[in-house]
């Protein structure tokens, strides 16, 4: 049987208040910044073993392990633990949640100590350099200076970017899975609608549903079906449910739950609703629109500190289709950072990433064991002038 | 046209590249130190890491098998996976110092168009291939047989190889494309280097790797 990490706890940390605010990339403050991570492993003396998870537009601080009570593991189990492709035996790893989200890191549901009421749509609009801004305060926290990898899929990987752009002196590697430097039209318009359908709901009261007891729930689990049809290959949806009946006995005539599909993106947008909050929908989608790295930061920058990335798709993703990720590569590589690219074949499209698939896992382990030899060769090289002078 | 041969004792010695095979210790010999390089159908990126670890080289690999990419990449080398025959337009003008083809153009679909890529993303081009004008698969097709050797091993209807030429051939072709050839190393059949006369190159050499300068 494998091994397993065991069980787990999620901590949280004050780390911004009224005497150290948080300044945003877009000049606005937070006076109160609280986040919620999990660590995994062991940090090592040299301190140099450090990889840090960016997780997902839906994802949290729970990456991998069971904390109590828990009836699955964390959301990226597959990859974090012992012997997986992120070894814990080896790594100290890092999750935690984002900023605007709502799983234990201040975000819009967040009570606003200026108010004493939940911030709504008063929240600032984050950017991608938000995210980057709170991990790397926690990184300080937590007494690491660099991180021998950042690894994240999708929003994840967008947000590794950013940070490689932005703080590549910090890290080591970038591991970027099925990601964008740059949203197309058609990404934008199916984030636009999941807004829409939330903001048009009559419960969201302009963001302030908290205070009149309610909950835009129809336009979240709207949102979070419409997402999920994208999270899937065609053929994928075709494999997983086809044209099957959900149960002969209900099925029609009318507009009842027939289909299979159909139960499945409803349990989906129901289940969404008790760990989601649609306010940190709305902000975190709304940094993705407006990502566009390469804008801002030259890549030079990039390959001179010696970062080196990692970029993964996967032939069915048509959420961030490979073309995303080749742009990526394209800009990395002109710039001469050292980049590796994989197209990953699956059929499972944008849900690919958080999957258990042999080739993809063999790419992300060849890529961080590779990693971690770098840094033991640069302990030992120095090892060696130490003890030659 | 007279080609510049280079015979055993006129380059540095293989002993320069003592790690690599035969035909790789070839062309790592046409590389200078400290070439930013591009490698075209790389393989587990023994030739980079080589180049990498003792040349102070730096580069890119590129090629499609899964398993050989993950080897690449779990010993240091980078690699973009992509279709030399379709994508080489994701890399710039002169990005790079040298591109490598080793033992793959016979194998792309449009051969014409994978050197004019090269030519314009390095201004030295190193492409190794086999000679389909050895004497033994001319004997070969005397006796009604398709050619088959160590270096062109596959019946013919299981070869990657869809355009096969010789010497003399591919020469005429390189030279059509505005190459000027700086340099040719003679192969065996087993893949060594041999010291033929140039008059008889195309009869007895199994491979052959050329150090290609654009002209234009």
């Amino acid at each position: 049987m494998q091994r397993q990490i065991g069980q787990v706890r999620t901590e949280q940390v004050r780390l911004f208040d009224r005497d150290h605010p948080l300044v945003l990339a877009g000049g606005e403050q937070l006076l109160e910044v609280d986040v919620s991570y999990e660590t995994y492993g062991t940090l090592s003396e040299q301190r140099d073993n450090a990889v840090f998870i960016c997780h997902a537009l839906t994802g949290d601080a729970h990456a991998a392990g069971w904390r109590e009570g828990d009836r699955r593991p964390g959301w990226w189990d597959t990859m974090i633990g012992p012997g997986k492709p992120l070894d814990t035996d080896r790594l100290f790893v890092v999750c935690a949640n984002l900023l605007g989200g709502c799983q234990g890191t201040t975000g819009p549901a967040s009570t606003n100590p200026a108010t004493g009421e939940p911030y709504g749509l008063d929240f600032p609009l984050l950017q991608m350099a938000d995210f980057v801004t709170v991990h790397r305060a926690l990184l300080a926290h937590l007494g690491i200076e660099r991180l021998l990898a950042a690894v994240g899929g999708s929003l994840g990987g967008m947000q590794v970017l950013q940070w490689a752009l932005s703080h590549p002196e910090q890290l080591d590697n970038a591991v970027i899975i099925a990601a964008s430097s740059r949203l197309s039209a058609q990404n934008i318009g199916f984030s636009a609608v999941g807004r829409e359908a939330i903001m048009r709901d009559p419960d969201f009261h302009d963001g302030r549903y908290t205070e009149h007891g309610t909950n835009p729930a129809a336009g979240l689990s709207i949102a979070r079906m419409l997402a999920h049809i994208t999270y899937l290959s065609e053929e994928a949806m075709a494999a997983k449910f086809g044209r099957r009946i959900q149960d002969p006995e209900t099925t029609g005539p009318g507009f009842g739950v027939d289909f299979a599909v159909e139960s499945y993106l409803r349990h989906q947008g129901d289940t969404f609703l008790t760990r989601f909050d649609a306010l940190s929908y709305l902000y975190l989608t709304r940094v993705m629109d407006w990502f566009e790295p390469f804008g801002e930061h030259d890549p030079r920058a990039v390959a001179e500190a010696g970062t080196r990335a990692l970029v993964v798709s996967f032939d069915t993703d048509w959420r961030f289709a490979t073309e995303h990720s080749r742009e990526i590569v394209r800009r990395l590589e002109s710039a001469r950072v050292p980049v590796s690219f994989r197209e990953i074949a699956s059929v499972w499209g944008h849900d690919s990433f958080l999957l258990e698939i042999e080739d993809y896992h063999e790419t992300v382990r060849a890529f961080v064991d590779r990693a971690l030899e770098r840094t033991h060769e640069t302990v030992r090289t120095s090892g060696t002038l130490r003890g030659s002078r | 046209m007279t080609i510049p041969t280079r015979t055993p004792g006129r380059r540095r010695g293989p002993s320069r590249h003592l790690h690599l095979r035969d035909e790789l210790a070839v062309v790592a010999d046409l590389i200078a130190d400290g070439s930013r390089v591009l490698d075209l159908g790389c393989g587990d990126g023994e030739l980079l890491g080589h180049l990498q670890r003792r040349h102070g080289c730096t580069g890119t690999g590129v090629d499609v098998d899964p398993g050989a990419v993950r080897r690449a990449i779990r010993s240091g080398v980078s690699v973009i996976e992509l279709d030399v025959d379709e994508q080489l337009g994701e890399f710039g003008d002169d990005s790079y110092d040298v591109v490598v083809l080793s033992k793959v153009l016979q194998a792309t679909r449009r051969p014409a168009e994978v050197l004019a890529q090269m030519s314009r993303i390095a201004p030295r081009c190193i492409v190794a291939v086999p000679n389909f004008g050895l004497w033994s698969h001319r004997w070969r097709l005397l006796r009604g047989r398709m050619p088959m050797s160590r270096q062109m091993p596959y019946d013919w209807h299981d070869t990657p190889n869809i355009h096969n030429a010789t010497l003399v051939d591919l020469e005429e072709f390189l030279a059509g494309l505005g190459f000027a050839v700086e340099s040719r190393v003679l192969l065996d059949e087993a893949g060594r280097v041999a010291g033929y006369p140039p008059a008889l190159a195309n009869l007895l050499s199994g491979a052959a790797v050329y150090l290609l300068a654009r002209t234009s």
